[in-house]
């Protein structure tokens, strides 16, 4: 049976007592909000693109769930120095893994560390926890202005 | 009348069962209740043996649903003791109800510069249809406010009641405190300055006696599907000349006494807003489940919850890094909290595992959050067929949570 610690591993509780990369960045172009209605989870998101469009620094504030807040910790730490083009991968990757069927394997070498939050699939109600900081991230790199909502 | 709470756990087919490998623990009671095996085999029942469309048919289907949905109107009126079932109106909840007067009286009587006074514990569904009408007509919504505990500030009550306050819409059990409210005394300061008072008893009917006259509230909303009855089905009690006077909702079917193209005239009392086929089987479920509730006294029923209520107070208290939201003197079935480390939703997720179903959340009140500065809240809510093991069961799967973020 599933159990519990397939979705509260160590590594997810110890980012959610620990968030990395948490506060505002110094220096910062793009930003963005995101809001999840059902949890009230609430994320902002600070970025710094460098001019070759790379991820020079990203951080982000707010007050979510294990899951949401394990999330945004992970993502900011996996997406430092990445392009444009290698994001979209990872998040495409992501929201494959977070959605796929229990028996599929995640994509470990788009994902790495990424990967250990496979274990929300089996919690239909705590998926968009999981995917909310990936799209307030490209929110923040679009400069949509909007808040992005998970309903 | 004595109580035997193994006896009415038998009456609910849906607590006998597994989750995750766990005997059920439902305590999210204040979301919906689950519904005995009366009220199941009322609806069923009646699509099986009587089922027609009411009022007009001359066939014998249609007078013994007729007669079924009639019988369930003064079924409802008894409960609540209204003075008449010309005060009974049929609607989808307490969410329809409200809007109902909010869009029917508050459009014919409230105007610009006018006030209507909720509570900072309102449910949304007290707050939003005032807001819109508010905006609409140039009217001003105003908050009672609450305190730490929970409880409304009833010394603010009199400035903030004006000669221009033509509304009160006041809630009478909150669902995400637990709180009861005063509402006799607040309908009665009310009355003293000419408004009119809209009582919420979404979360009331279940767990206490309730009399319109006695309060002599103006309107009175609750929904069939938190008192053991199904979805989908709830009632409007206004007075009745309060009633005669508004306008109707909505138009069509059943709501009219002759129509043409020029003029139509509208039905009489209380089918003037009941337009088109209401829900039939909703509603002789409803009287099934007020039945349940008569039969089994609700004053015996609401005692046993409270008596679990204390007891996991208690040991909420002892259990560390619980806050309690919500800690009125007079309150019940509701025990809402935050754990420290902990988020709301997580803990809905661990308990789960565990078999214990809890709601977790701004509970559709939000400004109650803004309040106590919390995001959300986990909230237990008991009712009739809850037992002490199952509040056990509650801290045990609680201390499980406690021990995974540790």
């Amino acid at each position: 049976m599933f159990d519990l610690r397939d979705l509260y591993q160590q590594v997810i509780v110890d980012h959610n007592k620990s968030p990395r990369n948490f506060g505002k960045l110094e220096h910062y172009n793009h930003e963005a909000d995101g809001y999840n209605p059902l949890c009230g989870d609430k994320l902002h998101i600070y970025l710094d693109l460098d001019e070759q469009g790379r991820i020079a620094d990203v951080s982000f504030e707010g007050e979510g769930c294990a899951i949401s807040v394990a999330s945004a910790s992970l993502m900011t730490e996996a997406m430092k120095g990445r392009s444009m083009q290698e994001m979209q991968a990872m998040f495409e990757a992501f929201q494959q893994m977070v959605t796929a069927d229990i028996a599929e394997a995640p994509d470990d070498d788009t994902l790495g560390k990424l990967a250990v939050l496979a274990g929300v699939r089996e919690f239909p109600s705590r998926i968009k926890c999981a995917t909310l900081c990936w799209h307030t991230l490209k929110a923040a790199t679009e400069d949509s202005g909007k808040v992005v909502k998970t309903e | 009348m004595s109580f035997d709470v193994a006896a009415i756990r038998r009456e609910f087919p849906v607590l006998h069962q597994q989750v995750h490998g766990r005997d059920l623990v439902y305590l999210d009671n204040a979301a919906t209740t689950q519904k005995p095996k009366a009220v199941i085999d009322a609806v069923s029942g009646y699509y099986a043996h009587d089922n027609a469309n009411v009022h007009r048919g001359v066939h014998a289907l249609s007078e013994r649903a007729t007669a079924a949905y009639e019988g369930a109107r003064e079924t409802l009126r008894a409960l609540l003791n209204a003075a008449s079932t010309r005060e009974i109106v049929f609607v989808r909840g307490a969410t329809e109800a409200i809007n109902l007067v909010a869009a029917s009286w508050g459009g014919a009587n409230i105007r610009a510069g006018d006030e209507v006074l909720v509570t900072e514990m309102e449910h949304h569904s007290d707050i939003v249809p005032w807001q819109m009408l508010c905006e609409r007509v140039g009217a001003v919504l105003k908050v009672l406010p609450i305190d730490a505990r929970g409880e409304l500030c009833m010394e603010q009550l009199d400035a903030l009641l004006t000669e221009r306050t033509k509304l009160v819409g006041v809630v009478h059990l909150s669902n995400a405190l637990g709180t009861i409210n005063p509402v006799a005394e607040i309908i009665a300061r009310a009355h003293a300055v000419g408004a009119k008072v809209l009582v919420d008893g979404a979360q009331a009917v279940a767990h206490m006696r309730i009399d319109v006259q006695a309060l002599d509230c103006d309107f009175y909303v609750t929904s069939a599907h938190k008192m053991y009855g199904p979805t989908g089905i709830g009632i409007l009690y206004a007075k009745e000349a309060l009633f005669e006077a508004m306008p109707p909702y909505q138009g069509g079917g059943d709501m009219i006494r002759m129509v043409t193209f020029e003029k139509t005239q509208y039905n009489e009392l209380p089918y003037k807003f009941e337009a088109g086929t209401p829900n039939i089987a909703g509603a002789i479920g409803f009287a099934a489940a007020a039945d349940w509730l008569s039969a089994r006294d609700v004053d015996v029923l609401a005692d046993h919850e409270q008596a679990l209520l204390s007891y996991a107070t208690e040991r909420a208290s002892a259990f560390g890094g619980l806050r309690l939201i919500g800690t009125a003197a007079k309150r019940a079935t509701v025990l809402s909290f935050t754990m420290d480390g902990v988020h709301p939703h997580d803990l809905g997720t661990i308990l789960d595992r565990e078999g214990v179903a809890i709601r977790a959340g701004h509970h559709c009140a939000m400004p109650v959050m803004q309040h106590f500065g919390v995001p959300a809240t986990a909230r237990a809510s008991f009712a009739a067929y809850n037992t002490r093991d199952e509040v056990d069961a509650l801290f045990a799967a609680l201390a499980v949570a406690r021990d995974m973020f540790a």
